[in-house]
């Protein structure tokens, strides 16, 4: 008797979608990246190596949606930086999609528009809290950017516009531009 | 996007990376800082963030060093701020699983989850949770319910998914949440109730008469997250799918409503359960319309939901993904490949015989773009072609050997192969081209597995071909050219043909005699032993031991050899007693899927080899001969649940009962067998379960020897679980002080049958020959008169008490059962069977050959 594991056609009743998300940066490097199923890629090696796959797969054409080694990766770019959320390779990519856009709609809005690397590594810290309430142990927390943003974007003080280095504010103004004419 | 990357390596030059070469034992120094009053809290949330990237990057830190960590983190309570206090919780989560003492915080947490400031209470009651275990939880308890009910949306969503993530631990205790959960399903908040809707249909997931309850209350009452929905959609479906009667109606209409949903996340959560649930095309057209829409979508993800679902619905409903022809073939040219490559295999396995070519030029044209998962896909939708036109078998063959041609890794070429090899197997036509493409591949293939199967396949192919011996100068091309596995296998191939083609043996003998001279033993090994036994030309030797050579599985032949070698190296080994491999089941479903992982295959002996290896003395009883497949001596509903699966071996048979504890508040501990055996057989140990704790399966082992003859060993057998039952606290297990109770539980009865005891398979090609051969052996017959009314049915039986799989039976209007095997202990046996319907019944004559005339007979008392 020969036993296959075949999994079933419906989509199972579980909360834990997500199995994982990542922030690449230009060159495929990790940024940010957490996996929530410790049967799916349990070691970083495992994870960096399926992470450059994925990258060497995607950062050219921009095609939202790929299938690779079992799981559903949807992505979405932005200058330096590639936002990406995996799910199992049987699951509604929808839902997918929304946690994607969850993802990004609430970086990017942390970063005042200015999604890119260098802002990124900037906030990282508010970063990590936005991934941390978007979704907890695989279940998605929140999906609505506004609220997500309102719980991780907690800094108070903001540093007033004489403090900044001349090359900050360059660099800030270089950004909105940049924002600007991709709009 | 040059410009922008040289932008970035200039702003990290100028501004600095302050995450770039990170030193994981300065981030712990500067951990230190944390002990200063007053707090910075910016500095302190940077370095906070350097050790959460450290972790992310996966840098290792020791137990120590996450102690040291996790405990200056603690000091950081004494700030007021923000941010930083979550930048803590967020820590304590990631320091954990890695730290020790870490329940040191629980009062601080505590206290913030229940304190007054909303921004902490959610986010510390999710670091609270993944710091308790199960006992720590009752102490919280009465605040988690509270939370749970709790006005602020976050912080009852914390409480909830918290709940959710505990009750893999402690399922009991999360229970007895539920009413709280209940009521936050109707939160104005859509994650909340979908939240809650995950705890308590996850409470209830045994129960199935409380899921139908609040499915059925909810599909009333239409939830509003999209999400919730989804979940929703779900439950119902798998209760459609359990309960396929009228009763299911109800939740078939819901999920079509939800097909007018607003959200397309919810419109396709139910497109893709009617899909799988319903039965006829025109239940499914609405869903399919829904579908077809999605393949006319901007966004990638929904074309390629859409086409996804539709390639799933071809094995079922060719006819209904025909209708959308005209969507996917939009989608041929899309920009994402994998909806290109689903919309054309879809296509291909949909479409008429004339559109055959017209889609291939169209694969051609981007088949060299895709990567080789896809280009997988696509030759496993050639390979279904094959097999639904064979008239088109040359195009689709050419097509294969320019795909082998080209680049690709070993799976690629690997699945190539496959398609002309099975090409070659179902297709008279097309066994000529597909052999001289596989011959032409080998003369240049990087790859020695896969050379090595082709070789084979030529062996076992090319002597029946019309002009064999076109392919020994390929074959013995590959015996001067490549290394020594290539060499061995050429060689057994080239015996091949000296085996099954008298007129070539001359030539061949000159080819096996060069052979002998090889570098390689195992070349000169092989060339030596096959010349031995063609030069005796021996008809009966040959076909033995060169044509139809019995594989042993791989696995339980190593561990057979063992076995033997530590117990009886003396005596021989007999290789019949091990199992044969099995011929992997093929997948029925033809779907079109992009499916990377493979589904692993384990024979039902491997599977349970490690479980019998703890019976002591079991290498005793020698190697497995087979294990049957699991019988269940109990109802599916009752307090213990038990299976039974016979493990046979030569003279003994290891009965394996697989009891569940289904009660929680109980432990049974010694749990015994007694059984009541046919006469003649005899118990010869029982190992107990020490053990049996609730919802954890495990086993009881009795070893039984069979009756010295053959004839005895059918027989019923009855038995009954003996143990002793002691309560228990449901939610520790711990049982209560005392002495238990002394019990029994009485199971049905099984039967030691023929099927049980031997290996048998379908008559192969060359049937009139063995059966020929074995006329001088023993033989029992005798005519018998079915009960069964309907020839197929009777047809059926019989092959299930004789173990024979069902493409055992040939013949339409007089049935012919044919089929062999080897019953236990190693002998062979050989049996037919015909059947005729009449007026009186289904008359049928058994006729079965053996060596050992007790086995023929044995083989008719089983149907009898």
């Amino acid at each position: 008797m020969v036993h296959t594991t075949m999994e079933g056609s419906l989509f199972e009743p579980t909360l834990y979608i997500v199995k994982g998300m990542c922030i690449l940066d230009n060159d495929g490097n990790r940024v940010l990246a957490k996996y929530y199923d410790k049967n799916v890629l349990p070691t970083t090696k495992e994870q960096k190596a399926f992470e450059k796959n994925l990258f060497n797969k995607t950062h050219r054409a921009n095609a939202e949606i790929i299938m690779l080694e079992g799981l559903t990766c949807v992505y979405k770019s932005n200058l330096n930086l590639f936002f990406y959320v995996m799910g199992s390779s049987h699951e509604n990519e929808l839902i997918l999609q929304s946690v994607l856009n969850a993802l990004y709609e609430s970086v990017s809005i942390l970063l005042r528009r200015n999604v890119d690397w260098r802002t990124l590594i900037d906030n990282l810290d508010a970063v990590m809290l936005a991934f941390d309430e978007i979704c907890d142990g695989g279940v998605i927390l929140d999906s609505d950017p506004m609220s997500i943003v309102g719980r991780a974007a907690l800094r108070t003080e903001d540093v007033p516009l004489g403090e900044q280095t001349v090359a900050q504010v360059l660099q800030s103004a270089k950004e909105q531009l940049k924002w600007s004419l991709l709009k | 996007m040059s410009s922008f990357k040289r932008d970035k390596k200039e702003e990290e030059d100028s501004g600095g990376n302050p995450y770039q070469n990170l030193d994981k034992t300065i981030v712990l120094q500067e951990a230190r800082y944390f002990n200063q009053t007053p707090v910075n809290p910016r500095k302190c949330c940077l370095i906070l963030s350097k050790v959460l990237y450290l972790l992310n990057q996966g840098e290792k830190f020791t137990t120590q060093e996450a102690t040291e960590a996790f405990f200056a983190t603690t000091k950081l309570f004494q700030s007021k701020d923000v941010m930083l206090r979550r930048m803590v919780y967020l820590c304590i989560k990631e320091l954990s699983t890695l730290a020790q003492d870490v329940i040191i915080v629980t009062s601080s947490l505590t206290k913030d989850m229940t304190g007054k400031e909303d921004l902490y209470r959610a986010a510390a009651i999710r670091a609270l949770c993944s710091i308790t275990d199960s006992t720590m939880l009752q102490a919280i308890e009465r605040y988690m319910k509270q939370a749970i009910v709790d006005k602020n949306p976050a912080v009852s969503s914390a409480a909830l998914v918290s709940a959710l993530h505990l009750s893999s631990t402690a399922p009991d205790l999360v229970r007895r949440w539920a009413n709280e959960a209940q009521e936050a399903i109707s939160s104005d908040n859509p994650m909340v109730s979908y939240h809650a809707l995950g705890v308590v249909a996850g409470s209830r997931k045994n129960d199935k008469l409380s899921t139908v309850k609040l499915v059925t209350r909810l599909a009333r009452s239409p939830l509003k997250s999209p999400y919730a929905l989804c979940l929703l959609i779900r439950l119902a479906a798998q209760l459609v799918e359990d309960d396929d009667s009228e009763a299911s109606q109800p939740y078939i209409e819901f999920i079509e409503c939800c097909l007018r949903h607003k959200s397309e996340m919810v419109i396709y959560e139910a497109a893709h359960a009617i899909v799988n649930l319903r039965k006829t095309a025109r239940d499914l057209a609405p869903a399919v319309s829904v579908l077809q829409l999605f393949c006319g979508s901007s966004k990638a993800s929904l074309r390629l939901a859409g086409a996804r679902t539709l390639a799933r619905l071809t094995a079922k409903h060719p006819t209904a993904v025909a209708a959308c022809a005209v969507d996917l073939e939009n989608l041929i040219s899309d920009p994402n490949r994998s909806v290109a490559t689903l919309a054309v295999t879809t296509l291909l396995a949909t479409g008429a015989e004339s559109s055959v070519d017209r889609l291939m030029k169209q694969i051609s044209s981007f088949v060299s773009e895709i990567s080789d998962e896809f280009k997988i896909v696509v030759v496993r939708a050639i390979r279904r072609l094959c097999t639904k036109f064979p008239r088109k078998h040359q195009s689709l063959a050419a097509f294969l050997a320019g795909m082998l041609r080209d680049e690709g890794g070993l799976e690629y070429k690997a699945a190539i192969a496959d398609a002309i090899i099975a090409l070659v197997e179902e297709n008279p036509d097309a066994k000529e081209t597909g052999l001289a493409h596989l011959c032409e591949f080998i003369e240049d293939c990087e790859h020695t597995a896969l050379a090595v199967r082709i070789l084979h396949l030529l062996g076992r192919e090319g002597p029946k071909s019309r002009q064999p011996s076109r392919y020994i100068r390929f074959i013995y091309n590959r015996v001067i050219l490549e290394s020594g596995p290539v060499r061995a296998a050429a060689v057994s191939a080239v015996a091949q043909f000296g085996a099954q083609r008298p007129e070539l043996l001359p030539n061949i003998s000159v080819l096996l005699s060069r052979c002998q001279l090889d570098d390689e033993d195992e070349v000169r090994d092989r060339a030596i032993y096959f010349s031995a036994i063609l030069e005796t030309g021996d008809q009966q030797l040959i076909n033995d031991y060169i044509i139809n050579v019995s594989k042993p599985n791989p696995v339980l032949l190593e561990k057979a050899l063992r076995d033997h070698i530590a117990t009886r190296p003396e005596e021989p080994f007999d290789i019949n007693a091990v199992p044969t491999e099995e011929e992997p089941k093929e997948n029925k479903e033809a779907i079109v899927e992009i499916e990377v992982r493979k589904p692993v295959q384990v024979s039902m002996e491997e599977m349970y080899a490690e479980q019998l290896s703890k019976i002591a003395g079991i290498e005793r009883l020698g190697p497995v001969f087979k294990t049957n497949n699991p019988v269940d001596l109990t109802e599916a509903e009752t307090e213990y649940r038990v299976r039974l699966i016979k493990h046979i071996f030569g003279r003994h048979v290891v009965l394996q009962f697989e009891c569940v504890n289904t009660l929680s508040d109980q432990v049974l501990e010694d749990v015994h067998v007694r059984l009541e055996c046919p006469p003649e057989y005899e118990v010869k140990s029982i190992t107990p379960c020490q053990k049996l704790v609730y919802d954890k399966p495990d086993s009881v082992f009795v070893i039984v020897e069979y009756p010295s003859a053959f004839l005895d060993s059918l027989g019923t057998f009855g038995a009954s679980l003996e143990f002793t039952v002691r309560d228990c606290d449901p939610n520790t297990g711990v049982p209560d002080p005392g002495e238990g109770y002394a019990d029994n539980y009485p199971l049905e009865e099984f039967e030691m049958g023929c099927a049980d005891q031997i290996r048998a398979r379908a008559a192969t090609d060359d049937w009139e020959q063995t059966w020929e051969r074995a006329a001088n052996a023993p033989e029992a017959s005798d005519t018998f008169i079915l009960s069964q009314n309907d020839i197929n049915d009777a047809a059926k039986a019989v092959c299930e008490h004789l173990g024979l799989p069902k493409n055992a039976i040939i013949g339409e209007a007089v049935k012919e059962i044919r089929g062999g095997g080897i019953f236990r202990g190693g002998a062979p046996v050989l049996v037919r069977a015909r059947l005729a319907g009449g007026s009186a019944g289904i008359t049928m004559k058994l006729a079965s050959r053996s060596p050992r005339e007790d086995i023929a007979q044995l083989l008719l008392a089983a149907v009898g």
